[in-house]
């Protein structure tokens, strides 16, 4: 259940990706997700790759500014209404998302998203007991 | 034919002027010795005392003033008059977050106002002119400065103040303004705004006076083949009165010293050495006639030549040539001094790292401030929101520090260009 994403900082300019991602590719690690977010002047990339430790390394020694932090991979059934029912049991217990993303195809037939929230914890918990499946970082091919 | 404001002074002969220079400096050297301590101090550590000084050709054996000591004092060590004789105070922004604040008493208001109608006249201001006043008022002392000259002329005045440009147009074209007063950028937003709104009929528009900001002969030429107008140039510091230390005359070549008031002195910047006549280097002045805030031997950091060829205007007051530059490191953007060292106290106070570069720029004739500072492993975190308001906190201070918005953009580490180790703090990319 203890999934880590890599944040890296991105300033706003041609090639900025492409260099993280030529590094990481040298490094033959595995993109699971990514998602970017953004302001006017920069931005923010966040990665789960499939070895969060050896991509921390390559990035800091890239020169990058890198921090890691607790997500959670949730399945999602891959229906109409599958990822509804599962912001509505967050929603009860007033847990707040920050921010979500989807990650790379399926696993058994389940969309995986990766999920921010106030308290991760909780979260696992609730949705454990109501039968949403948290999946474990090695069934989405992660050491 | 040439008006003057004040003929006796502006035109007095070299011995004249220097009598009085030489009585008003030996007052002025014992005013300050009988109640500046922290002046007085410095005289006895360099071993003169009033006894010394019997004229203009003792001035050098003076201590200087630096805006260091402006800021040590701050904010009533250099005051010369007792409070309740003191009716107002300028100030403009210092180093490392102190102001410089000036006093006045009411002699002082005079005749830094005296020193703004002589160049009001000199670009032939008369009592049937009608003066838009386009400076800041408030502490900046700008507008105040113009605004007092322009009464002492009899203009009709407009204390319009800086911004605004619908109104100022509208009051312009309205009440028929024959003279403007305002900063060269905002005289060149002005003229364009003038030129697309068609408005160019409708302006009676005769001279300008453009200071606090350096600006070129292009851009002189170009304001006064906009709006059909002379321009002229004004220079002043907060800490010697205000605009008006110099004026232009109609040879529009340098700035006439009110040698009366202030005199000046070029120095090496590097050794304090006077410089013969015509020599470049630094400008410092002497106020000879202020009452609350007499600065003896003030060290302008502005470079520049002075120049006692005669003018044909008639005056022989000393000419100073516009600033070639700085002998310190202090921007002036949008008329405001700006010091590297205060931004850098803001991003240290804010979390920051000093890895920054100040980048300025003049767009639409309007200058922009940009800072670029390096993100780093503390400031950075996985939430856009907590950087973004860490952003804006900063764009705050530094506003508050600075009087203008500036704008903050947070790059690559190591991406700040650095020359021998060291990062490039300023990019000015204003072609003046």
């Amino acid at each position: 259940m203890e999934l880590k994403q890599i944040s890296v900082f991105l300033e706003n300019r041609a090639g900025q990706l492409s260099a993280i991602t030529q590094k990481l590719s040298q490094a033959h690690i595995d993109l699971r997700a990514l998602n970017i977010a953004e302001t006017a002047d920069y931005g923010l990339l966040r990665l789960i790759v499939n070895d969060t430790d050896a991509a921390v390394q390559v990035l800091q020694q890239a020169g990058c500014i890198v921090t890691t932090t607790r997500v959670l991979a949730v399945a999602v059934p891959d229906t109409p209404g599958g990822l509804n029912t599962l912001l509505e049991i967050l929603t009860e217990q007033h847990i707040n998302v920050h921010y979500m993303y989807s990650i790379f195809g399926h696993v058994d037939s389940l969309a995986y998203m990766i999920l921010q929230l106030d308290d991760i914890d909780t979260a696992a918990a609730v949705l454990a007991e109501k039968g949403i499946q948290i999946a474990q970082p090695k069934a989405l091919g992660i050491h | 034919m040439e008006r003057y404001y004040q003929k006796e002074m502006e035109c007095a002969s070299r011995e004249d002027m220097l009598a009085i220079q030489n009585e008003r400096l030996v007052k002025q050297v014992q005013h300050v010795w009988d109640n500046v301590p922290y002046y007085r101090q410095k005289m006895e550590q360099k071993g003169v005392t009033p006894a010394d000084i019997h004229g203009v050709e003792d001035l050098h054996k003076l201590p200087f003033l630096t805006k260091a000591d402006l800021r040590d004092a701050y904010p009533y060590g250099l005051l010369a008059k007792p409070l309740e004789d003191c009716v107002r105070i300028q100030s403009t922004s210092g180093t490392t977050g102190r102001r410089v604040v000036a006093f006045y008493t009411q002699h002082d208001i005079d005749l830094w106002e005296d020193c703004c109608a002589r160049a009001i006249t000199a670009v032939g201001g008369t009592n049937q002119d009608v003066c838009q006043v386009s400076y800041g008022y408030g502490l900046f002392t700008g507008g105040p400065g113009l605004n007092g000259g322009s009464h002492r002329v009899g203009c009709l005045t407009l204390p319009m103040s800086s911004g605004n440009t619908d109104r100022q147009l509208q009051f312009m074209t309205d009440l028929g303004t024959t003279i403007l007063c305002c900063t060269p950028s905002y005289a060149a937003y002005l003229a364009e705004s003038i030129h697309e709104r068609g408005l160019r009929d409708q302006i009676k528009l005769k001279a300008g006076i453009f200071g606090a900001e350096a600006w070129s002969e292009e851009m002189r030429r170009d304001i006064e083949k906009q709006l059909g107008i002379k321009a002229y140039d004004i220079y002043g510091l907060t800490e010697t009165s205000g605009p008006g230390v110099a004026f232009e005359c109609s040879e529009q070549n340098g700035m006439h010293i009110n040698e009366d008031h202030f005199i000046p002195e070029i120095i090496d910047p590097d050794t304090g050495e006077v410089l013969p006549e015509g020599s470049q280097g630094e400008l410092v002045f002497t106020s000879i006639s202020k009452e609350a805030f007499p600065l003896l031997r003030y060290r302008t950091r502005d470079i520049c030549v002075l120049s006692r060829k005669a003018c044909s205007c008639g005056r022989t007051l000393i000419k100073m040539c516009k600033p070639m530059g700085r002998s310190d490191d202090m921007l002036i953007v949008k008329g405001v001094n700006v010091f590297p060292s205060q931004i850098e106290t803001v991003l240290l106070e804010n979390g920051y790292s000093a890895n920054y570069q100040i980048v300025v720029d003049r767009i639409n004739n309007s200058d922009t401030i940009e800072v670029l500072v390096e993100m780093t492993p503390d400031i950075f975190s996985d939430s856009l929101g907590q950087i973004t308001d860490m952003e804006k906190k900063l764009v705050a201070a530094l506003k508050a520090m600075l009087g203008i918005y500036a704008k903050v953009r947070l790059v690559d580490p190591k991406s700040i260009a650095r020359s021998e180790g060291k990062a490039v703090r300023v990019i000015d990319k204003r072609k003046i």
